[in-house]
This record gives structure tokens, C-alpha cells and sequence, in this order.
């Protein structure tokens, strides 16, 4: 098992070198070389890289830096701050806010003092974070600003567990009751004054923290029902994020980007995990608006961003490409068409011919190395996107112009990694090979399970969905339904498992694979299938306002609100035409064919979090939207054109409301399928 | 409540003496009388609003505080001493800084310069210095830029730092001009209207922010505003105003509760 004293501290250290010829750090340890929590690879990287930066935040138009010496000493005094406000071991603290270097360095302090963080998506409402900071008794909870702490001092009375709040922003906090409330800057000084009592306790902490541990306790936006607090050890951790960074061979000098919520597992393994097990530099933006300029600033070596960050990028860029003059245009569209060529092949390391070569060297230095930078891409080796399919032809933009992008399966039960895709192995439409220590097989029923020293220790106070979900001898099911391609050995994904169902006619109904291909065009945002068990399937659609709308300002179409233009007839029509082209194209599938949708209408409002209809990272609640519009739902299946209805909206500062709307319901042509055409 | 001694507020805040008196001001333009005779006082760090319907005076009023216009009749008293007959710069000077009704900003510029703008009283080296940009000059913009930067930060505007507030959104260019006031680092700051044409959400954002630069800064504030919730929040003070005349002074419960002001709002059968 654990190996703690068997290898000297110098020992594994001594093995930490630079490599010959090149200033890139390489850390070659052994898994378990006594580095077996987080404040221990803390410790490692003050005594190696003490000069080198650890953290960066844009703050007064500036970018500040602390290195991994001061990063330890913060990391230190606030731990030692935590223990002289009384925190105990194997306590849980809660961490809301945005991301910002201190509330990462919060939590290895919570770590440090033997407790255990459990960082809490920050745009949460009150109720979402009263259930959490209930369910993990949560005694200490770490606040980014007023915000943050107004939720929580608004369901403090249902949480008789809570003792004390320390926030980081000091604006507006004066007038608050201060008996259990501290500034995060007065609970540090408080540790360095009580230093000379404090250290010893906290070594003495520090030695109970071990590899099976608990590192962190994140809780999954849960699709269906309450969320649920996934246990995650130190061995999970350090493990996942070993093998993911020898992988993709990161390093000390690679730098990030910490913009996607704390609360992700995904953020915890780049910004906590590889960070700290690399040595690399994680940078913080100024505020959440002005991540893509920070983005820029930056320059990551390593990104990561969810399908739906790309989409937008791409139809940001083809909205200027259109406002562009006449010569950029054409420069853009023949070189972009010679990258859609060649671009893709150049990076996978295929042959191709010395003249195209030449031809994409041009177009690199006229459109594609600039249209990088201006995406702060310029400088990224490794990119991942996962969560969500990402549409083939948004995929295939960003790697013909070079940026290596690449997509991965994971969740948080595995500490992110299940498959990934290998430099020179890159398709749109899998997900890849089994990450480096997973193995997976797949179930009679096409659900797709694994098991790898990332699998999840339990989840919290909840043996029964532990049972459920993790066999006795470490398997856990995914609950998505998929396949090995046998032409490649990538795994695809097709649906949640649960979700894939059977038409009435015996045919198989995969709603998550047609809302997918709908969900391709840059008019749609958001789509949502139904007719399992029916003979008919019909659509709920989204239209996306930026790119709709600007569409409505180019031909002049007049509109107030995201209603207004939902229910405009040319948008209807132009939605139309992009559900039956995707009815053609299933009319080709031969196993999908029965999904073709007959009658679709578009939604009077947005799909949202803030009205339970999303998760916090936007994955569609099906038996919510089932209850919530169930009128809408029946209207489409009885044959009506128009339906009314009311919905109650939740604004975003937790008040309720609500709209009414008459929408019309349009038939979709039906191809016939391919085989009995033929 | 008598003048020198202050008094303590409905959330606790402790207000100290008179920062401005006006005593029996009378402004006419022409044949028309803007404001008749009235008196009314501003203390040191409180939120004080001035409200009334259409025609009032209100922004007339705003007016005669920043010295813009010149009352035919009154005295004006700021921190103790009368005020004679002066510019608006020369208040400015004094640390009275002010937002408009519509928008006044440089729109061609960026939000950043725009803000700068604002401190321009706070600058000393002569313009060939500033066109060198070297040595004393370049120290001063920079600690000036650092003061401009904890406006942004504390508007939470980074986002448009660059942007020419021309293409910005009208509640966003209201923040900006609030930035710029507040660039002054004012002792008095006059707000008219700062909430006219915004949404829900825009308006309890704006609102928060008049509330903090109150606590942060200390600053006394006195604005104009329609909203009768806002006022009814924000303010510690209200003076009712209608065709000129002063019909009700005081805090926002005994102001609701007075027959005139109900009369004045929902006009009398």
C-alpha cells in the first residue's frame, strides 16, 4: 500500500532534474515516494521551484505573481489561522467563489489542518448551497465576497452545524456581526502571530494526512435528484493527475487558465492536482467577463474548455469575418478552406505534399498564427474539451489552424479520466482510448463501466448509491451507453444510458444523439428530444440569441426579447430547415432512423439553471422539463399548431416570476428510411 | 435635530454635522421661478435624495449645489463658509463631483480615459511634462492610474477598460460616469438620476454600488432619483420638492406618511 518512509524525502528529490539541454522541468517520481497529499507535493515544490510562479491574478489592471515559496507561506498561515479558530480534523470546510488564488490556497490549507475542502459552484442559489453545506455539516465555510456570504447568512438558520465565516473580500463586510465572521487576511495574520504554538500542532496534522486520505469531497450536479458528495482520496488524486500529466508530458513550464468553476472536478484536477504535481503556474482571470482577454494575456500552454466555449468562440470569429472588408474576407475563406485540407493532417503527422505545406506555412503567417493569438491560443500544446459531443466541423476549425485539440470522457467518480485521445489519434466523433491505469469493459446492456486508482472512494453518507453505482471489485458504472469503434479501438458514446429507449415500433431512441446533431448549428442552442415508447418523435428547440440575433439585425427583423424572436416566423422557418436536414441525415442511419423528428416547436424561454432545467453545467434535467411542460409536450403529440402556455421563470437573484406565450408547432418533413427507399 | 450634532441612521451609521446648508434659495430664469425659497441641509456622510415629480426642480436644485446656476436669492453655506458666486470648476475644486441626467461622457473615448478624465484636477505637472511622459510626469500618471484602477475594481467595469463607451450599453455608461465622479474622490457627490432607463437588475447592482462608495469612502451623496423604492432604500433623508416649493423633509418613513407629498404624487381630486 502506502510507502511513507521507505523512500527519503531527499531521496525522490534527487530525482527531480533538469533536463539536459532544455530548461523544462521533469518530475520523475515514484508514485508513492512519500509525496502522498497535496501540502506534502506543496512542501516539495517551496524547497524546488521556491522562485518560479505558482499562482498569478490579474488584479488593478496588473498581473501579480506569488512563487511557490510564497504560495507555501500563505498556504501556512492561513492553515495555522484555521487551527487557532478551532478547526478539526476530518471536519468539512466550504469554499464558494470565483476562482482566485486564494481560495485554491484555502483549500490545501484545509488539507494541511487534516480537514477536507468541498468547494461549492459560486452561482448556486442559496437553496442549491443550503442542501450541500447541510449534507456535508459543513463548520467553516471560506466566501469570496458579500455575495457569497449574504446566501449563506440567508439559510444559516437550517445549517446548525455552520460555526464560522471567513470571506477574502473585505468590501461592504463592515457592517456585518463579526462574532462569527472573519476577514481571510485577519485569520492569516492570526496564524503568523500565533506561530510559535501553531506550527507544531499543524505538523502534527500534517503527519495524519496520507494517501487515503480524503482530498477533496466535490459534489456532482446530479441529472437526476439531490446532488450527491463524491469522496475523493489523496491517491485519486496525486494518481489521476501522475499519469495524465506523463501523458501529455506536462511540465513545470506549462501554464494554465483557472476560468471553469471551482466546484468541477476537472478544474481541481488541472488547477490542484496536475498543478501541484508538475510545479506548472496557474493563472487567475480579473473578473469572469474578461476571461477571453486574460485568455489572451496569458497565452496557456495547456486548456481545457467545454464544447460550448468553442462554439462560441467560432461564431464570434465568423461575426467579425462577416463585418470584415472584402480582401480579409476572401483571404480568410481561401486560406481556411486549404486548412480544412491539410491542417488537420499536418498536426496528426501525416504525409502531405511539399506544396501544401508551403501553402499552409503562407496561410499561417497570414491568417491562421494571427487568428491563434487573437483566440489566445497561440501557445497551446495540449487542449481538451469533454462534457458535451462537440460539433465535427467546430472541432475540425481549431485543429486545421494548428491548435491541438483534443477530446476526453471522464467524470467525477473517475477523477476526470476514463478515455482519452492521443496526439496523432484525434477524431471528432470518439472519445478515445482508455486513459493510461483505467480499464474498461462494457456491459451486456451497452453501458460502459471502469475501474482505475481515480475510482472515487464513496460517495457521502450515501452507501446505498455507492453500492448501486461501485461493484465490490471497484467497477463503476458510467451510466452512458457506448462502444468501441472496431475500426480505431475508441470508445464511442452514444446516450445516457438510462435515456437510450425503444420507439414504439421496436427502434432504437437515442434523444442525446439527434439533440447533438441539432444542437451542430450555430442557430440552435439547445434541443431536447422526446417520443421514447411513441411513434413519433418531436423536438423542443433553443435558438441561440447571439448568433439569431444577429442574423434578425442583418435582415432587419425588429425584436424585444428572446420571445419575440423565438416565435418570429422566418426564424421558425429557418429552424425548420435545419431539422429536416438533420432528418435526412438519420434517414441514413440505419440504427437511428426511427428518430427523425415530425413536429418540433421553439421555446418561449431559455433553458435554465436558475429553473432546475439545466445542471449547473448546463446538462438538460429530462424529467423536469417532463413535469414542468408537460402541456407543451402533449400539444406537440396531439397534432395542434398552436399551443398557450404560462411558465414560471426564476430570476437571478432567486425571485420568481413568470411568462405567458401562444407558440406555434410546426411538421418537420420525414424522409423515408434508407432501406425501404431503396 | 439640531445643526452641529449629528444623528444615527435606521442601519446604525452615525452621521455627523452640516456639510452644505441652503438657506431660503430662490432661482428664477425670467418670468419662470424654479425654486421658491427653499432651505435645506446635507450632512457629512449621509445619503440624502431629493425627489418630486416632473418640473419640480429637482435637477435645478443639483444645479445651484454645483454652482451652475446662481440663485437670485439665499445663501449657500459649504463647510462652514458662504459661497460666493462661482463656477462649477471652482466646485469641483471644493470636492463636489456630479453624474447626469443623460449621459455626459467622452464617447470616443475608452472607459479608462474617460475616468483619468476625472482626475484631472488631481494632476500638477504642466502639459510639456505630460507630453514627455518621463520622470515626474510618468510617476504621477502611474499613481494615478493605480487610484483609476481601484475605481474600476471596485465598479467592476474591467471588463470595458479598453472599450470606447460610446458602444457600451446605457446602464454600463452610467457606471462609467459614476467611476469618473468618483475618480474626484469627492467629499460631496451628486447623482442625477443614476438609475433613469435601467433594468431591475441594473438597479440593484447601481444601487449596491451608491450604498458602498457611502461605506467605503465615506462619502456624503446626494441624488435625484424617480424610483420611489430606490429612494425609499437608499436614502437616510428625503426633501420633497414641488413646483419649486419644499413640501416635505425628512426620513423616508415620514416622508411617505405625509398627506402633501401623497397629494403631490397622486394628485388631489
Amino acid at each position: 500500500m502506502r510507502v511513507r518512509v521507505g523512500v527519503s524525502q531527499q531521496g525522490c528529490l534527487a530525482t527531480l532534474r533538469w533536463r539536459s539541454g532544455g530548461n523544462i522541468l521533469t518530475s520523475r517520481i515514484a508514485p508513492t515516494g512519500g509525496l502522498d497529499s497535496i501540502p506534502k507535493l506543496l512542501a516539495r515544490n517551496a524547497r524546488e521551484f521556491g522562485d518560479r510562479p505558482a499562482s498569478r491574478e490579474k488584479e488593478f489592471g496588473i498581473w501579480q505573481s506569488w512563487t511557490w515559496a510564497e504560495v507555501a507561506e500563505e498556504v501556512n498561515a492561513l492553515a495555522m489561522g484555521l487551527l487557532a479558530l478551532g478547526l478539526n480534523a476530518n471536519d468539512h470546510v466550504a469554499i464558494i467563489g470565483r476562482n482566485r488564488p486564494a481560495l485554491y490556497w484555502s483549500m490545501v490549507s484545509i488539507q494541511s489542518c487534516g480537514a477536507v475542502p468541498v468547494p461549492i459552484y459560486q452561482d448556486s442559489v442559496a437553496e442549491e448551497m443550503a442542501y450541500v453545506l447541510d449534507h456535508c455539516s459543513a463548520r467553516f465555510v471560506i466566501a469570496e465576497d458579500q455575495e457569497q456570504v449574504d446566501k449563506v447568512l440567508e439559510v444559516q438558520e437550517r445549517l446548525p452545524a455552520l460555526e464560522q465565516i471567513i470571506y477574502y473580500d473585505k468590501r461592504g463586510m463592515r457592517k456585518y456581526d463579526h462574532t462569527a465572521m472573519n476577514a481571510y487576511r485577519d485569520v492569516q495574520e492570526e496564524g503568523r502571530a500565533g506561530h510559535y504554538r501553531l506550527e507544531p500542532i499543524l505538523q502534527e496534522r500534517l503527519k495524519s494526512v496520507n494517501y487515503d486520505s480524503t482530498c477533496v469531497m466535490l459534489y456532482t450536479s446530479g441529472t437526476t435528484g439531490r446532488p450527491k458528495g463524491v469522496v475523493l482520496s489523496n491517491r485519486n488524486i496525486i494518481e489521476a493527475s501522475r499519469t495524465s500529466a506523463e501523458f501529455d508530458h506536462l511540465n513545470a513550464g506549462d501554464s494554465v487558465l483557472a476560468y471553469l468553476p471551482m466546484a468541477w472536478v476537472g478544474d481541481f484536477i488541472f488547477s490542484i492536482g496536475q498543478c501541484y504535481w508538475t510545479g506548472f503556474c496557474v493563472s487567475c482571470p480579473e473578473s469572469p467577463e474578461t476571461m477571453q482577454e486574460d485568455l489572451r494575456e496569458i497565452g496557456p500552454s495547456y486548456f481545457f474548455a467545454p464544447p460550448r466555449f468553442f462554439e462560441g468562440l467560432l461564431t464570434a470569429v465568423m461575426i467579425r469575418m462577416e463585418d470584415a472588408g472584402p480582401m480579409k474576407r476572401r483571404m480568410f475563406s481561401y486560406f481556411m478552406a486549404h486548412a480544412k485540407k491539410v491542417g488537420g493532417r499536418l498536426l496528426d503527422g501525416k504525409p502531405v505534399s511539399l506544396i501544401d505545406r508551403l501553402k499552409y506555412a503562407l496561410g499561417n503567417i497570414l491568417v491562421y498564427g494571427p487568428l491563434r493569438n487573437r483566440l489566445g491560443m497561440s501557445r497551446v500544446r495540449v487542449g481538451y474539451t469533454a462534457g458535451e459531443a462537440i460539433g465535427p466541423e467546430i472541432f475540425e476549425f481549431y485543429r486545421s489552424l494548428g491548435i491541438n485539440l483534443k477530446q476526453l470522457y471522464g467524470q467525477t467518480e473517475a477523477s476526470v479520466y476514463i478515455t482519452v485521445q492521443p496526439d496523432g489519434e484525434v477524431r471528432p466523433d470518439t472519445v478515445g482510448v482508455p486513459a493510461p491505469g483505467v480499464e474498461i469493459r462494457i456491459g451486456e446492456t451497452g453501458e460502459v463501466f471502469y475501474r482505475s486508482a481515480g475510482t472515487f472512494v464513496e460517495y457521502y453518507k450515501n452507501p446505498e448509491s455507492t453500492k448501486s453505482t461501485k461493484d465490490p471489485e471497484g467497477w463503476v458504472a458510467t451510466g452512458d451507453a457506448g462502444f468501441f469503434d472496431e475500426e480505431t479501438g475508441h470508445l464511442k458514446i452514444i446516450d445516457r444510458a438510462k435515456d437510450v429507449g425503444k420507439m414504439a415500433d421496436g427502434s432504437l431512441f437515442a434523444p442525446k444523439y439527434v439533440e447533438n446533431k441539432l444542437k451542430f448549428y450555430a442557430n440552435i442552442l439547445e434541443a431536447v428530444l422526446f417520443g421514447a415508447e411513441t411513434d413519433k418523435c418531436t423536438a423542443f428547440i433553443n435558438i441561440d440569441m447571439s448568433s439569431v440575433g444577429n442574423w434578425a439585425e442583418r435582415n432587419n427583423i425588429g425584436y424585444s426579447s428572446y420571445q419575440e424572436l423565438a416565435g418570429h416566423p422566418k426564424v421558425l422557418d429557418a429552424i425548420q430547415a435545419h431539422v429536416e436536414e438533420v432528418n435526412a441525415s438519420l434517414a441514413n442511419d440505419p440504427m437511428l432512423n426511427g428518430c427523425q423528428i415530425h413536429r418540433f416547436l421553439i421555446l418561449h424561454k431559455e433553458l435554465d439553471a436558475d429553473d432546475g432545467e439545466m445542471t449547473r453545467t448546463r446538462k438538460v434535467r429530462r424529467r423536469i422539463i417532463d413535469e414542468k411542460y408537460a402541456d407543451l409536450i402533449a400539444a406537440l403529440a396531439d397534432g395542434s399548431t398552436e399551443i398557450s402556455t404560462t411558465t414560471e421563470v426564476t430570476y437571478e437573484d432567486g425571485r420568481k416570476g413568470s411568462i405567458s406565450a401562444t407558440l406555434e408547432i410546426r411538421d418537420a418533413k420525414v424522409f423515408p428510411r434508407r432501406a425501404e427507399a431503396a | 435635530m439640531s445643526f452641529d450634532v449629528g444623528y444615527t441612521t435606521a442601519d446604525g451609521r452615525t452621521i455627523g454635522g452640516v456639510l452644505m446648508e441652503m438657506k431660503n434659495i430662490t432661482l428664477r430664469f425670467g418670468g419662470v421661478t424654479a425654486i421658491k425659497n427653499i432651505s435645506l441641509d446635507i450632512r457629512e456622510g449621509e445619503i440624502r435624495a431629493i425627489i418630486g415629480p416632473n418640473g419640480a426642480g429637482k435637477t435645478s436644485m443639483l444645479n445651484v449645489i454645483n454652482g451652475f446656476y446662481h440663485p437670485q436669492e439665499g445663501e449657500i453655506i459649504f463647510r462652514g463658509e458662504h459661497r460666493k458666486r462661482m463656477r462649477p470648476y471652482q466646485a469641483a475644486k471644493q470636492g463636489i463631483s456630479r453624474t447626469f441626467q443623460n449621459v455626459a461622457l467622452f464617447s470616443g473615448m475608452t472607459t479608462l480615459d474617460n475616468i483619468m478624465a476625472g482626475r484631472q484636477l488631481k494632476m500638477h505637472k504642466n502639459f510639456l511634462w505630460q507630453m514627455l511622459r518621463y520622470g515626474p510626469a510618468l510617476n504621477e500618471e502611474i499613481e494615478h492610474r493605480r487610484k483609476v484602477e481601484e475605481i474600476i475594481d471596485f465598479l467592476e467595469i474591467q471588463a470595458i477598460r479598453k472599450t470606447p463607451v460610446g458602444s457600451l450599453p446605457y446602464g454600463l455608461q452610467k457606471r462609467v460616469e459614476l467611476a469618473r465622479a468618483l475618480a474626484a474622490e469627492p467629499s460631496l457627490l451628486l447623482l442625477d438620476e443614476p438609475m433613469a432607463g435601467m433594468n431591475v437588475e441594473e438597479k440593484e447592482d447601481m444601487s449596491r454600488f451608491i450604498l458602498d462608495v457611502n461605506d467605503e469612502f465615506g462619502t456624503t451623496i446626494a441624488l435625484i432619483e424617480h424610483d420611489m423604492g430606490v429612494v425609499m432604500d437608499l436614502a437616510d433623508r428625503v426633501v420633497v420638492l414641488d413646483y419649486g416649493k419644499k413640501i416635505a423633509d425628512g426620513t423616508p418613513n415620514e416622508v411617505q406618511k405625509n398627506q402633501d407629498v401623497i397629494d403631490a404624487y397622486l394628485g388631489v381630486a
